[in-house]
């Protein structure tokens, strides 16, 4: 990793608001929005006794993580690819997967730090209480990063123009978003169906997320599924990324 | 390699070596065939119709590309096999390329400074390159001749012993054109070695020491601008308006002569220094007078298409 390209690549995220938003404060501001509903604040059977508003902090923990994995991460590395940006760093002693490596740093970073403001803004506005079991919610988060950031990659990969991934991008952001709990939580879906999604990255990574919050030391088949997406996506990504 | 290199400094003083170099693509020879040499401080000139293989030849000197077959050598290192230590010495100017569009100057400059061991300071390169009051602009809001000395200040900045220039005027106004050619005089007059590749003639005539043409994936010739000119068969081109008909058998027989062509009246010939001297006998023995007389030596334009076409 080139400390000199990571702080560049950094520098021209901040200059993004669009990414910004997106990554950084939507996943939190739908937080606050769903919160400010009545009845996320009572107390729900199909949760198991927890409130909407509890159920939603880790999914907007995953939000934050589909929207810089399959929206800007592809974005970024398919047009530094498409724009020859790639091929302007061959020519020089840096490597350009030092780009590809500094972007994915600063999309992994910047979505971990969306996932805390989100916890955090949970905990001081609606009371949602922090993961009880936190060393288990961290491992999960960063499993989960790991999918988001190799999904990203292998849809960068997948794409020859900027144009492809924005669409492979769209077409993959809304099942992830369904099988994150956007519009169900997982723990309230039907029996079967839940089942299927638990074998999704973000389903699985949403379990994860709800047993370390709840205090359960982590079962080993959520993120037994999680490190299984997460490789087969890297080594998929490394195998089909084309630096030209 | 640090063996190799040191023997290489002792035999002779080429910057880069290009022997042999073959590169197909899907069973087609792009380059076939082609063998260089550029010495310190030259400005080397890879001149072709689009398509020849230019582009793919310097490719592989830079280290882009693999060859299928044949030797490349930059300051003794091989370009692909070892990259980075090739990259240090060989600074380079892609003919498409970008930048992040948010990435302003003077971070494009200090980034790229920050890749090498021994960069130059970037601030008298950014002043050489008129880019000084665009240092806080970002690289998409520039102009194509700003992005273009953009490029040029990064091909420079690692302090390169030889930079490659991939088609540098294309799409620059006259004007600019000039001012990147006092540029590339300035760069060589700093004890660096240039590979110029273009398709400008005016420019290789003006700016190089020597040309390699290349057609059809292979060396057509390489000379100096004046020695292709001298070489190919129509060097002088002699132009008039007879006041009476000439005999064509006459005009065949001149000696050395490449061409004849009649025009509205007027007739083109093109040959040597020896055909205007047997011309001017011929038109006195028959006391024609030749009206608007034109004797132009042939430009480096009409070589490189005759030497192209002999090719085909």
């Amino acid at each position: 990793m080139n400390t000199a390209v990571l702080r560049s690549e950094f520098r021209l995220f901040r200059r993004e608001p669009g990414a910004v938003f997106w990554v950084f404060l939507f996943p939190t501001l739908l937080l606050v929005i769903l919160g400010s509903i009545p009845s996320f604040r009572h107390a729900d059977e199909s949760l198991g006794g927890l409130r909407p508003v509890d159920a939603y902090v880790p999914i907007a923990v995953l939000i934050a993580l589909i929207m810089s994995g399959v929206q800007t991460l592809p974005q970024a590395l398919t047009g530094y690819r498409e724009r020859g940006i790639l091929r302007r760093m061959r020519l020089t002693p840096v490597r350009p997967s030092a780009l590809l490596s500094a972007q994915m740093a600063v999309q992994g970073t910047v979505a971990l730090g969306s996932a805390l403001l989100a916890l955090a803004v949970g905990r001081l506005a609606f009371d949602v209480r922090l993961p009880r079991q936190p060393a288990g919610y961290l491992l999960a988060l960063l499993l989960a990063v790991a999918a988001a950031l190799a999904l990203g990659s292998v849809v960068s990969a997948l794409s020859r123009t900027t144009k492809i991934a924005s669409a492979i991008g769209s077409a993959v952001f809304f099942p992830m978003m369904f099988c994150a709990g956007v519009w169900i939580p997982v723990r309230a879906m039907p029996h079967a169906l839940a089942r299927v999604v638990q074998l999704t990255p973000f389903g699985a990574a949403a379990r994860a997320l709800d047993q370390a919050a709840a205090g359960h030391w982590l079962g080993w088949g959520h993120l037994g599924v999680l490190a299984a997406w997460a490789v087969l996506l890297t080594v998929g990504a490394a195998r089909w990324f084309r630096w030209e | 390699m640090y063996r190799r290199g040191a023997r290489w400094n002792s035999r002779n003083m080429s910057v880069i070596e290009v022997s042999g170099l073959r590169k197909s693509y899907g069973g087609r020879a792009v380059v076939d065939g082609v063998s260089f040499t550029v010495e310190e401080g030259e400005i080397f000139g890879i001149l072709g119709p689009n398509g020849a293989g230019k582009t793919t030849t310097v490719e592989c000197v830079q280290g882009l590309r693999v060859p299928d077959a044949g030797r490349v050598r930059v300051a003794g290192l091989d370009p692909f096999t070892d990259h980075e230590a090739t990259s240090r010495v060989l600074g380079a100017q892609l003919q498409q390329s970008e930048l992040q569009a948010k990435l302003t100057v003077r971070e494009a400059l200090e980034l790229y400074a920050a890749f090498y061991p021994d960069p130059a300071d970037w601030r008298p390169l950014a002043e050489r390159l008129g880019l000084t009051d665009r240092l806080g602009t970002g690289f998409g809001k520039l102009s194509g001749g700003q992005k273009q000395r953009l490029f040029i200040a990064l091909a420079l900045i690692g302090n390169p012993r030889v930079v490659v220039l991939d088609e540098l005027t294309t799409g620059l106004d006259p004007r600019a054109r000039r001012d990147t050619w006092e540029l590339i005089e300035d760069i060589r007059a700093q004890g660096v070695t240039v590979l110029l590749v273009s398709h400008s003639m005016e420019e290789a005539q003006r700016l190089c020491d020597r040309i390699a043409v290349i057609d059809q994936g292979r060396v057509a010739a390489l000379d100096t601008p004046a020695g292709l000119i001298r070489r190919s068969t129509g060097s002088t081109v002699i132009s008039f308006t007879p006041s009476a008909p000439l005999d064509e058998g006459d005009l065949a027989a001149l000696p050395a002569l490449a061409s004849v062509a009649h025009k509205d009246g007027r007739i083109t010939l093109s040959g040597t220094d020896e055909t205007v001297n047997a011309v001017l006998t011929l038109l006195a023995r028959h006391r024609i007078t030749a009206h608007q007389l034109r004797v132009t030596d042939a430009t480096l334009d009409d070589a490189f298409l005759d030497l192209t076409e002999a090719a085909v």
